[in-house]
């Protein structure tokens, strides 16, 4: 999550769910809590039983969530920057920012660079954008005289094409070494972020609020009113996101200005404030940190990359090891995962073997993936619990490449339509596809569950909680455990006899761990104390991550996750103390949450710079100066020691990692201590989040010249065709989501009759208004069309969905869920036929949530109606 | 339908006899409440609920959403008999949403695979194979189209060690240490970099 | 005492059972999520608030789930809202209903839409189940004595006394009982009577994810729910909210026609008929009335057929 690391410093959920109990105001939007994550939406009711707290929802649709919000806001799919611009200037304009917090804790008084300009200068374009490359050179947004990498894994990203040497960038990474950065506390200073900001989110009235997003200005005031009521000293306001923002082209500036009004408002590191991703996956923050993703190394260190430089180990420490702040033990976390994953074949002299990472060369995500599998260049796919020809994007192209695979691994609990396609899709209902023809050899191996096999997931608020093996797995139900322990050893049997050095890595590969019982399940437990950490080559387990060394004495194969085997013994992801009604309410007797047991990140800003609570009723974190340590309700996100006055020795320049910051600094994993509200380095897309159409959109952007992000992804193709902007062919605005009674791509809840029956058919919602137009009651069979496909679904008219006013246009938006497909007891045509391979140029992620159809009455296999 | 009916099967002599034992005319004769005690059947006696008979109850969470809620899985033998809301966690307090509260249903199905189902190119059908064998071809699967696509360097002479031939995708249903050993083994070990997982999606 | 809307955790129980691994069920269970010992000879019901309910319908799933009800076919949506089960029946014995009310009638405007009430408006959900009577029509009516009142206050059905008459049927006033089409018996919610018997929270009240349902002993609940609607019309501004089903609850909305209290009631704010609840529920014991000599009649009819039965069956092998 680029929005979140790159504002302020981790790429997580800053806040625990229970703390929503503490918020005296709730936005709900790119969510929709009440259905997808209905127990965490249970705090949200709880603050509102508890403290009176606002509870607002802001969303194309009307849905379970609205229904018990205090206040509802419809706006259209896509324009959320819009809404969000328009708060970040009411605050500024209205003067309701939290000046001491702002000033303190974020970057606002920092001063830019002279060659910055702005959206405003140059027609929505930032300086320093390469047309022919359709991508930033970020030189401009750089801190006067220095660069400062960003605090996640996409550090520096901006010197592709500066003109600047290695050396003399060099010499600018360096510079926050020697001294802090250049600021104006008065805030008065035009290339001061502050004046940046006021600057950018001018143009953002209520009224252009208005015009481009849909929502009447009065609602969206409202929303603006109860924001600001509910900010301060005394009181909090927390924000929950899910896929509804993070499924745009531009989904990464939507959090990010998120970001900008919780940090103006003060919200950050607070009880009852904060930003919540609500994510979708029992462990999908557990595979984001250890990542099964093609661009990270455990612990959010950067995967090797040969468009980098990153041809030795030397060079890619260098590059990647931030100057100041705790990124500066970026070395001592690479030596030990390395230590881990070759153990005794990776020495000092050999560079601890870092040749042996693969370097990737360029975007291998799921949306080139879907691709390179059509057009050859994967032979074989291991797809484990995941359902890509439903969950996939343009699944008429996944569902070919599938079928073009040489050979195809699937592990799953049922026969998925990803198992079953190359006899049951509608490619081959339809005859573009034969059987006979597809020569994909299929495994398809059953998979356990929880229950059946024992091990952590990771939740949303980087809770790291156990669950127990309880009964053996049925038949040949394996875990993946099991799987991939078994499969590596198979593997390095056959690659035995090798002397050819590309199987080095293999052969050497630490995989010792020992088996239990008949079926020689791994232990799991070994595997989590590597991962945790241990003294090589004695394997005591560590305590901390401050105790990993860069010398090869220690190995651990995620450093974040330090802690949750810190001795012998004792497994904390096993604890069970919850508080009770008078105690902390963190919970730190339960359970491990990364890092370091810290459950509120950035906990130092819940007091004030001299280490006093901002109030009585806020009370969570303060400097105890008779202990001279942080105390309170949680453990400190900050040097327990460091006292709130501390100020960096500059006399000693140059002042590395922690060193450099001084005792108000609470955002430590960046290099400046500080919340960003203006991102000089981390984004492809520009240093503030601007108001651009999603690449489908029935109309020109309102604002800017600039019709779609300047830097998205787009694979232009014949298979991949996209719509033009307000194309009368495609006239609505669909939008794809999860309802409350099924689960992703429909597995297993489709199979499990009790939930099947709750959801049992897909659907298309439209407002009356659309369906009068259009002819269509509720139960008529619809065809929803775009470009890339057409599917058959039933109509449900609803006032639930409404047309808007955007621009002078009447935008009508229709939605589907995207969980059906033809295999279990609740069926439907699949919604991902619809969409395109797009992506937003931080993340690679799609853009399901706003795009354009055309909707008629009748079935698939009817001509339409002559009108 | 997958799962049972109540009361089906029983015999209905047994059913019968049931009645006349439980009729509870003699009893309100003998002066008990028509509507409580007098009309007790003995089923109504016996009645325990049947987490009672769990000789083992594990702590699990729940395989769903990313809320973490708690649950506990009630076993007895080598059987789940339920799975509940886990009251101790702090999450969910013993709450469960439709989907958490249908884990039971998921696991328990009938519609679930057991067995290695192998599907030969071009072929029409499924075959059931052993797990042995299929974790072999596996392997000589995946290092045929490894040794076949392996890449040392590319153009400019920059290492990369790495292979595009074979993808992985999946993980985020998955446990930690799951993850883990993925990432080790395909991208550690093999040299894969086609490595993804549903955070995209 | 009253149960505060939000069950808190009990602290000691949770420290006492601080470890991962539990040897088997926990005692007294309900006293963690409903704060509430369950004890034979307290009369027990729900609260079910529809302004705490978002519609997700675990309830339906886990009583489903821990009663292994089937699920309702076809597989077919009904086009009515998101309730796709339609209504209680024989095997569903919670069912959520769905009325959309963005549109107030003979209104064009979406008038509730950008400010709602500070619950659930808008959208109304509410989660059915069987009322479990004071004075209980399906009760009365059973000649067979299958329908029986519990040491827990409850009513409940007894599958192995049921013979499928039917009278139960027509007898209750809110459509509860059915009879299903397999085992041709009467059945509806029990208020998982075996889970009371163990000191387990019914099912679906355990899993409800907002408290919107909520199980006590009736006079706990009937104090929390006078206190909840006083709070919501006195606080949170809705003006509204009253009690269904409790006798003679403010301003006689909440009279329950003459059937007296309801073991399992409401808190609502709409009228009755909106969420398809009969205003003024009547006593249908007048209508069905069998009683002892109806019971003895029905009886000696089975006895016939059953010895008709044992003596076939005990000549089988």
């Amino acid at each position: 999550m680029p929005s979140l690391g790159a504002s302020f410093g981790r790429g997580a959920a800053t806040t625990p769910q229970w703390d929503l109990a503490n918020a005296d105001c709730i936005v709900v939007m790119g969510s929709n809590m009440a259905e997808n994550h209905p127990i965490a939406f249970r705090f949200a009711l709880q603050a509102k039983e508890k403290n009176g707290a606002t509870l607002i929802h802001v969303d194309p649709r009307f849905t379970r969530t609205s229904a018990l919000a205090d206040l509802y806001a419809p706006v259209r799919a896509g324009s959320d920057i819009a809404f969000l611009g328009g708060i970040i200037r009411y605050i500024l304009e209205g003067d309701h920012y939290f000046k001491e917090y702002v000033l303190n804790y974020s970057n606002a008084a920092t001063i830019l660079e002279e060659g910055y300009q702005d959206t405003e200068d140059l027609d929505g374009l930032f300086s320093g954008f390469v047309s022919s490359e359709k991508a930033y050179d970020g030189t401009t947004w750089q801190y006067r005289g220095m660069d400062v990498p960003a605090a996640f894994s996409e550090h520096f990203t901006h010197h592709g094409d500066s003109g600047l040497s290695p050396d003399e960038q060099n010499v600018r990474a360096k510079e926050i070494q020697h001294r802090p950065p250049t600021t104006d506390p008065t805030l008065q200073d035009p290339r001061c972020v502050f004046q940046v900001l006021k600057r950018h989110y001018a143009r953002y009235t209520p009224e252009e609020v208005e015009r481009v997003s849909g929502c009447p200005r009065e609602t969206f005031l409202a929303v603006c009113e109860a924001l600001v009521r509910n900010s301060g000293r005394e009181r909090t306001t927390a924000w929950c996101y899910a896929v509804g923002w993070t499924h745009h082209t531009t989904g990464v500036q939507m959090i990010r200005a998120a970001a900008i009004v919780q940090t103006l408002l003060g919200n950050i590191g607070r009880p009852g404030g904060g930003i919540l991703a609500l994510r979708g996956h029992a462990s999908i923050q557990g595979s984001t940190d250890i990542p099964t993703l093609y661009n990270l190394l455990p612990g959010y260190l950067t995967q090797p990359s040969a468009q980098k430089r990153h041809a030795t180990l030397a060079e890619y420490l260098a590059a990647e090891t931030a100057p100041t702040g705790w990124w500066h033990n970026y070395p001592k976390y690479v030596v030990s995962l390395l230590r881990a994953w070759y153990g005794d074949a990776a020495a000092e002299t050999n560079d601890w073997r870092y040749d042996w990472l693969p370097k990737i060369v360029g975007d291998h995500s799921q949306l080139p993936m879907t691709l390179a599998m059509q057009d050859g260049s994967i032979k074989g796919l291991l797809l484990m619990g995941q359902n890509p020809a439903v969950g996939g994007h343009n699944t008429p192209v996944v569902r070919k490449g599938l079928a073009n695979l040489e050979w195809l691994v699937v592990r799953e609990v049922f026969e998925s339509e990803s198992a079953s396609f190359w006899y049951r899709s509608p490619e081959v209902e339809r005859g573009e596809l034969r059987t006979r023809d597809i020569g994909t050899e299929i495994f398809l191996l059953p998979a356990a569950l929880p229950g059946e096999k024992e091990g952590t997931f990771t939740n949303t608020h980087r809770l790291i909680q156990w669950h127990d093996q309880v009964v053996d797995p049925p038949g040949d139900c394996r875990s993946e455990t099991w799987f991939f322990y078994h499969l590596g050893k198979r593997l390095k049997a056959l690659y035995e006899d090798s002397t050819d050095p590309r199987d080095a890595a293999l052969r050497h590969l630490t995989w010792d761990y020992p088996t239990k019982g008949q079926r020689e399940e791994p232990d799991v437990e070994t595997i989590l104390r590597e991962i945790n950490g241990y003294t090589w080559p004695g394997r005591h387990q560590i305590a901390d991550f401050k105790d990993l060394k860069d010398d090869g004495s220690t190995a651990a194969g995620c450093w974040i996750y330090t802690g949750v085997f810190p001795e012998d013994g004792h497994n904390t992801t096993r604890d069970r103390v919850a508080d009770g009604p008078e105690g902390p309410g963190s919970h730190l007797g339960w359970a491990f949450a990364w890092p370091s047991n810290r459950r509120l990140m950035y906990n130092r800003a819940s007091a004030d710079p001299a280490g006093k609570p901002w109030s009585e009723r806020k009370r969570y974190l303060w400097w105890d100066a008779r202990a001279a340590r942080w105390v309170g309700k949680d453990n400190p996100d900050f040097p327990a020691d460091r006292p709130p006055d501390f100020e960096p020795d500059w006399t000693r320049a140059p002042l590395t990692g922690m060193d450099a910051h001084d005792g108000r600094s609470p955002f430590m994993m960046a290099g400046d201590g500080k919340a960003w509200l203006f991102a000089p380095s981390g984004l492809k897309d520009g240093p503030l989040p601007t108001h651009y159409e999603p690449k489908e959109s029935p109309v020109r952007n309102p604002l800017y010249g600039q019709q779609d992000n300047p830097a998205i992804k787009t694979w232009d193709r014949p298979d991949n065709p996209y719509h033009a902007i307000g194309d009368p062919a495609y006239p609505y605005v669909i939008t794809t989501y999860r309802l409350t009674e099924h689960h992703a791509g429909g597995i297993p809840t489709r199979f499990v009759p009790t939930t099947a029956e709750l959801q049992p058919e897909g659907f298309l919602e439209l407002s009356p208004e659309l369906g009068a137009q259009l002819g269509i009651t509720t139960g008529d069979p619809v065809v929803v069309s775009t470009a890339r496909g057409s599917i058959e679904s039933k109509a449900l008219v609803t006032d639930r969905m409404q047309p808007l006013q955007v621009a002078g246009h009447t935008v009508h938006q229709v939605g589907m869920p995207w969980h059906f497909g033809w295999q279990g007891y609740a069926t439907g045509d699949v919604a991902n036929t619809l969409t395109s391979i797009v992506g937003d140029p931080n993340s690679s992620i799609h853009e399901g949530k706003a795009f354009t159809c055309n909707v008629r009455k009748g079935r698939l296999d009817q001509a339409p109606a002559q009108s | 339908m997958p799962t049972e009916k109540h009361g089906v099967g029983r015999p209905l002599g047994e059913r019968v006899r049931g009645a006349l034992r439980d009729w509870s005319v003699p009893r309100q004769v003998r002066g008990q409440d028509a509507e409580r005690a007098a009309a007790e059947s003995e089923g109504s006696r016996r009645l325990r609920p049947r987490l009672e008979e769990a000789d083992r109850v594990g702590t699990s969470i729940c395989p769903y959403c990313a809320v973490g809620c708690g649950q506990l899985v009630y076993a007895r033998g080598n059987q789940v008999i339920a799975i509940e809301g886990d009251p101790r966690n702090p999450i969910n307090q013993g709450t469960l949403c439709p989907k958490g509260s249908a884990t039971f249903g998921w696991m328990q199905n009938p519609n679930r695979l057991t067995t290695v189902k192998y599907r030969a190119p071009f072929s029409d059908h499924w075959e059931e194979r052993p797990l042995t064998w299929a974790m072999e071809q596996i392997a000589q699967r995946i290092k045929k189209t490894r040794d076949a696509t392996f890449v040392k360097t590319i153009e400019d002479g920059v290492p990369v060690n790495h292979t595009t031939g074979i993808a992985e995708l999946g993980g985020a249903t998955l446990d930690n240490e799951e993850n883990y050993l993925i990432k080790k083994l395909l991208a550690g070990g093999l040299g894969m970099i086609w490595i993804e997982n549903q955070a995209r999606i | 005492m009253s149960t505060p809307v939000w069950p808190e955790f009990v602290p000691e129980r949770g420290r006492a059972l601080g470890s991962d691994a539990l040897s088997g069920p926990i005692i007294d269970e309900a006293e963690l999520t409903a704060g509430v010992r369950v004890e034979a000879g307290q009369t027990y019901g729900f609260l079910t608030d529809t302004t705490l309910c978002i519609g997700c319908k675990a309830c339906e799933v886990a009583c489903k789930e821990w009663n292994a009800l089937p699920a309702e076919e076809p597989f077919v949506m009904t086009g009515n809202s998101y309730d796709n089960t339609s209504q209680l029946s024989a095997t569903t014995w919670r069912h959520v209903a769905f009325v959309e009310k963005l549109v107030q009638a003979g209104a064009h405007e979406r008038a509730s839409a950008t400010h709602g009430s500070a619950f659930q408006s808008g959208w109304l959900m509410m989660s059915d189940v069987c009322k479990h009577c004071t004075h209980a029509g399906c009760l009365e009516a059973c000649p067979t004595g299958a329908l029986f009142r519990t040491e827990f206050d409850t009513v409940v059905v007894q599958a192995d006394i049921c013979n499928g008459c039917g009278y139960c049927v027509p007898a209750c006033p809110f459509g509860v009982v059915a009879l299903d089409s397999n085992d041709g018996k009467a059945h509806k919610c029990t208020l998982c009577y075996d889970r009371l018997k163990g000191g387990f929270e019914p099912a679906c009240a355990k899993a409800c994810p907002t408290n919107s349902i909520q199980f006590g002993p009736l006079p706990d609940l009937h104090a929390r729910a006078n206190e909840r609607v006083a709070s919501l019309r006195q606080r949170h501004g809705v003006a509204d909210a009253y009690l269904y089903g409790v006798q003679g609850a403010d301003g006689g909305q909440g009279t329950t026609g003459g059937i007296g209290d309801l073991q399992a009631f409401f808190v609502l704010t709409d009228q009755p008929e909106v969420y398809n609840l009969p205003s003024a529920p009547s006593l249908p014991s007048r209508r069905v009335r069998p009683g002892l000599l109806a019971g003895l009649a029905t009886m000696a009819g089975v006895a016939i057929a059953a010895a008709v039965v044992f003596a076939a069956g005990s000549e089988r092998p």
